[in-house]
């Protein structure tokens, strides 16, 4: 075995292990109360499972689409393909396709539902702002996000979510032909289950997200060598990403106004809900593996 | 158990794979046979620089250990995507020697604990009528391919394939066609 670098994190692989067991639990606990009320459970399943493997097999194509994104060809963008290659030649990882939304926010996204069907895409925005080896820090994320079959196992947590919100949104619609002898009571206790198990599994997504957006960060920097490059890219483009309001925070604040006591405060509410860990939590986790890289040899 | 390091996101950079460099000096000899390219004696080894003194201090004995047989110094130049390459030189008879230097390279920065850093190789032949090809080894892959330039961003595919043809018995070719990277402006090319 040859001597690495590399050291897992044991304690986030820990975290990110309960999170997905919570999840698991509650996935359980659902099943186990539909089949008990037998509540249209076939109807919500139907309809839950369509609109999951929808999201499954569109993933790239939906992203794209919202992106307004192109898929270039290598002599369109020579050097983001080269650079590319050679990630995915360090990376022993198949090339996904390049593509490239042309819009000002800076930002990048990997999307597709397994390494071989995946795309990698940039915006125009990132591109002028960042370096040559910034812009291989981001893609090395990506990449690694693509490694990590993120989709998947994103898609296969926010099932639940998607199963939840469909009950608690047509709730009363699939309730309003079961008038029989428990009636309207028994209905309103799943409405209400429904909202709860939907809160749940919307904030351990979210967790989990996170997690997954640290997983990334650790091993692109260990790709490309460079975590300072991914760093310093993250400094440049969260300052102007934080003003860009995102569908996710709107949602959220709705949640914040119907859920929580206004005690908590707005930042602590933002984290809890962001999808993507505070920056400062990122750059200290990159600064740590630049302390690993920089050991001297035993 | 990748499958759950995948999932759990602790991907680990892949190690390089050494065990096929050996085979190209027996490959030459097919390659003269078949094609008419001769070795130039020319050999390169292209790296992704980590950050931080480790790195430094383990390139530095790379540099140092290759210059000690008193031959044509090893030279060092980075590339437009930010890969270094170390250029070595010996006679053109002298192939089994060359790929041993390259083998040194590896084997430095694994020790050091940069093995996921080494990206290709290249081993350079030419021939009569001067046109070059350099025969591309992916560390990560274990799998070599051909690589001839024609001008600053044109390949000759033919010709390549052609090499392919010629060394499928004595290399391992990269079977994925997509991952025949080009390398322009390699040195030794």
């Amino acid at each position: 075995m040859a001597h690495t670098r590399f050291r897992g994190d044991a304690g986030l692989t820990a975290r990110m292990t309960v999170v997905m067991v919570l999840l698991g639990g509650l996935y359980v606990s659902v099943a186990a109360a539909l089949i008990a009320y037998g509540f249209s459970a076939v109807t919500v399943l139907v309809f839950a499972t369509v609109a999951g493997l929808a999201q499954w097999f569109f993933s790239d194509k939906l992203a794209m689409a919202a992106m307004r994104a192109r898929v270039v060809s290598p002599n369109e963008a020579p050097e983001l393909h080269g650079m590319i290659d050679r990630l995915c030649a360090l990376a022993d990882m198949p090339k996904p396709r390049v593509a490239i939304a042309d819009t000002d926010v800076p930002n990048a996204f990997a999307t597709g539902r397994s390494p071989n069907h995946s795309v990698v895409c940039v915006t125009t925005g990132i591109l002028r702002r960042l370096d040559a080896e910034e812009l291989e820090g981001v893609l090395s994320h990506e990449l690694s996000h693509v490694a990590h079959r993120d989709v998947a196992v994103m898609t296969i947590a926010g099932f639940l979510g998607v199963v939840a919100g469909l009950v608690m949104r047509w709730g009363l619609y699939f309730g309003g032909g079961r008038r029989d002898a428990k009636g309207a009571p028994a209905f309103l206790v799943i409405w209400l289950g429904s909202i709860v198990v939907y809160a749940i599994s919307f904030l351990l997504t979210r967790v989990l997200s996170r997690y997954r957006e640290l997983c990334a960060d650790r091993s692109g920097a260990y790709l490309t060598g460079k975590p300072s490059a991914l760093a310093s890219a993250l400094m440049k483009i969260s300052g102007e990403m934080a003003r860009i309001p995102s569908r996710d925070l709107r949602e959220a604040q709705a949640f914040n106004a119907f859920f929580f006591a206004p005690a908590l405060n707005a930042q602590s509410v933002t984290a809890l809900f962001a999808t993507h860990p505070p920056l400062e939590r990122r750059l200290e986790q990159l600064s740590q593996i630049s302390a690993d890289l920089s050991r001297p040899s035993a | 158990m990748k499958f759950f390091g995948d999932v759990f996101g602790r991907k680990q950079p892949p190690q390089a794979n050494l065990d096929n460099l050996f085979a190209v000096p027996s490959a030459a000899i097919t390659l003269e046979v078949t094609a008419g390219f001769k070795p130039t004696g020319l050999a390169s080894v292209c790296y992704r620089q980590a950050e931080g003194g480790a790195f430094a201090s383990a390139q530095a004995d790379v540099q140092e250990l290759l210059d000690a047989d008193g031959g044509p110094k090893v030279e060092r130049s980075t590339d437009e995507f930010g890969f270094t390459w170390l250029l070595c030189q010996r006679d053109p008879a002298e192939l089994s020697e060359l790929v041993t230097e390259i083998h040194a390279v590896n084997s430095s920065l694994e020790h050091a604990g940069f093995g996921p850093s080494l990206l290709c190789s290249l081993v350079s032949f030419s021939d009569a009528a001067s046109r070059r090809i350099g025969l591309v080894y992916l560390y990560k892959q274990g799998t070599f391919y051909p690589f001839a330039p024609t001008g600053k961003t044109q390949r000759d595919n033919a010709l390549e394939l052609q090499i392919r043809a010629a060394l499928a018995d004595d290399l391992r070719i990269e079977p994925e066609l997509g991952r025949w990277m080009a390398v322009w402006g390699a040195p030794g090319l």
